[in-house]
């Protein structure tokens, strides 16, 4: 026991005298949460708006002014030619188009019907996605006023019984990205900063050298790794506590669920991280290679985590590979506990998997650890 | 005998880093192993210290086995490796107690073995061991890997890459640890340090050549040496070399050491032979053999 608590205190005085790790492990976290936690958001603002009007009534000019009054878009110009607005999309000038044909309100009067034409850069498919939406959204209450402006008495028989439908946005009423986000990315925080510096931490001592004298004591395995792992559960911890604090402070997050349940999870979540640390650092011979490993499985974790994109829209192998994820069980306990006030039942999934998962990693870690080469 | 090694051998994929070797040092000596880079003194050190498992072959080490006894190794061993291996950023004094710690002891129970040592360092006890000097840092590594009162010592090239001076004391505390009844086996490149030895195993490309006290071995060389001097450096060696009778020719600082084939060598005829290549300011004169030669001797 005097062993372990003596390699902890050396752990902290180490970490303590690394000016350049200090940096990153207590502020590089506290503007990674403040940036990405304002920039990181699925809305898309200030889109490039065109559009070729072959019509010029007072209809189509009404329809481009709805879009005019709209935050989402910036209307920039009227193209007077296809040829034109082309050339403004290929060169990154416009990110919709808006075709309204010739006889537009004269159709509609007529026919009761028309067509309008948009045109979509989809490079980026997510914001074209958005951007689909917003527009078929301006142009159905277009749509709806113009019924009341344009058809006359008698066309009120055929008009159809419309159903409306009242979304109700439960646990993030208004639809705030940085509620759903920030305790995201505070998983992300806790995992990197403990990942990379457990990854790195022992193969550091094989590189400098002190591991193999270490290795010729009696120190037994497991005061050994105790003791070097410990510090970074405890930094783990803090960086939780750190990232709770912006996240209700800065961000003004709402925490329904009970903070114990949270730092309860997550200390046995550490655990795994831990282990796949110290696992990675047994098969590696320098630093630079823990953290090209790390790195790799850190951006597969992140990107399968339900983080960004929701895994229930992944293909099916997809949805098998994240059961293996450890960062999809904190993302959506954190989710739950935070947002929804889940209490020790609901998680009751997450935790045993994640006890599970921790279990076999550190185990496998130790195992793999050896005193001899 | 505190270290047995019987045929020992070990392989690296396709290098044959240790073939078959058999050696022992007793209680309270102090033994070197003497050879050039790669010639497979670490690997011995490593299997030794219990950090690398031989492919064939037994050893023991204060009369455990370095397998399957292990764990008794570790306790009463010092090990100190080739490369500078403790705590950069830990001071002097903490790097000690870290270790003392890990031994399960106290740096005030074991201090009467360091205090030679330590004393010198002391007065840097809290400067970082990665702001001491080279000697300075070997003094440490050896103080930590004596804080244990070990039965043995490895020194795996303590002194390379230490200056003259330090490299002098370094060899002192040696001796004195060894009269404390410290068991000593160290490993050098350098082959003026093979005579600060008790006895010495000159060791090349995985093989034992001869083990012996370093006055036996200098005695087993079978001819006399002879310093040889002249203008131009270069064409001496390629003149002695070009010489009908010559046995070796090796640069030895300012002179060229020269061994002839014959018995009944006389350095007049040598001297003739010189001048006719055009040489001058030519010395020829007995001296010394050295560990050195015997090595070149041994390794051809």
């Amino acid at each position: 026991m005097k062993t372990i608590l003596y390699i902890i205190q050396k752990e902290f005085k180490q970490i303590f005298r690394n000016k350049g790790m200090l940096p990153i492990i207590f502020i590089m976290p506290i503007l990674q949460l403040v940036i990405l936690s304002n920039a990181a958001t699925f809305e898309v603002k200030n889109i490039k708006f065109g559009y070729i009007d072959n019509d010029h009534t007072s209809t189509s000019r009404a329809l481009v002014e709805r879009f005019d009054a709209s935050t989402y878009f910036n209307v920039l110009t009227d193209f007077p030619s296809e040829a034109l607005a082309s050339a403004a999309m290929l060169n990154g000038e416009v990110d919709v188009l808006l075709h309204i044909p010739t006889h537009f309100e004269r159709d509609l009067q007529k026919e009761k019907y028309n067509n309008l034409g948009v045109t979509i850069n989809a490079i980026d498919g997510a914001a074209a996605g958005v951007e689909n939406v917003y527009v078929t959204q301006i142009v159905q209450r277009f749509n709806q006023n113009l019924k009341i402006d344009l058809f006359q008495i008698s066309d009120q028989q055929i008009q159809p019984t419309s159903i409306q439908t009242i979304p109700l946005f439960w646990y993030n009423e208004t639809l705030n990205y940085k509620t759903f986000m920030v305790p995201g990315i505070l998983v992300l925080l806790v995992t990197m900063i403990t990942l990379f510096l457990s990854g790195m931490n022992i193969v550091r001592e094989k590189e400098i050298g002190t591991l193999e004298q270490i290795n010729v004591t009696p120190i037994k395995k497991r005061q050994f790794i105790i003791g070097k792992l410990f510090p970074f559960w405890v930094i783990g911890m803090g960086l939780l506590t750190v990232g709770l604090v912006l996240a209700k402070v800065v961000f003004n997050i709402p925490m329904v669920g009970s903070l114990p349940l949270m730092y309860l999870y997550t200390s046995i979540y550490i655990l795994v991280v831990l282990g796949i640390g110290l696992f990675i650092s047994n098969f590696t011979e320098t630093q630079q290679q823990a953290m090209f490993i790390s790195w790799f499985f850190t951006v597969i974790f992140i990107l399968m985590s339900g983080l960004f994109t929701p895994i229930e829209s992944m293909p099916n192998w997809a949805q098998i590979i994240t059961e293996f994820n450890p960062i999809r069980y904190f993302v959506e306990v954190m989710r739950m506990v935070m947002l929804k006030g889940s209490g020790f039942m609901d998680i009751l999934p997450q935790l045993s998997k994640t006890l599970l998962y921790a279990l076999v990693m550190d185990g496998l870690a130790v195992w793999s650890y050896k005193k001899t080469s | 005998m505190s270290i047995t090694v019987s045929n020992i051998s070990k392989s690296y994929k396709t290098v044959k880093a240790l073939q078959h070797i058999s050696f022992n040092v007793k209680e309270g000596e102090l033994f070197g192993l003497i050879g050039p880079d790669g010639a497979g003194k670490t690997t011995l050190f490593r299997i030794l210290t219990t950090l690398l498992i031989a492919d064939e072959g037994t050893a023991t080490v204060t009369g455990f086995e370095v397998v399957s006894e292990y764990k008794q190794i570790r306790n009463s061993v010092g090990y100190m490796p080739g490369k500078f291996s403790l705590y950069q950023d830990l001071t002097v004094e903490e790097n000690l107690e870290f270790f003392a710690t890990i031994f399960g002891t106290t740096i005030e129970e074991n201090y009467d073995l360091i205090k030679d040592i330590y004393v010198q360092i002391a007065p840097f006890k809290d400067r970082r061991a990665g702001k001491l000097s080279g000697g300075m840092k070997q003094k440490l590594a050896l103080c930590c890997a004596l804080i244990h009162k070990p039965k043995v010592l490895f020194l795996d090239e303590p002194t390379t890459g230490v200056d003259p001076v330090s490299r002098k004391e370094f060899w002192e505390m040696l001796k004195r640890l060894q009269q404390k009844g410290i068991t000593i086996l160290v490993s050098t490149p350098y082959m003026d340090e093979a005579a600060l030895c008790d006895r010495i195993a000159l060791i090349q490309d995985g093989k034992i050549l001869e083990i012996d006290t370093p006055n036996a071995i200098i005695k087993h060389y079978p001819k006399q040496i002879y310093n040889v001097r002249a203008n131009n450096m270069y064409q001496l060696i390629t003149s002695l070399n070009a010489y009908e009778h010559s046995h070796s020719v090796y640069p030895f600082g300012e002179y060229v050491h020269y061994t002839d084939k014959r018995t009944d060598f006389s350095p007049e005829d040598l001297l003739r032979y010189l001048e006719s290549r055009k040489l001058s300011e030519i010395e020829i004169e007995k001296t010394q053999t050295t560990i050195e030669d015997t090595f070149m001797e041994l390794a051809k």
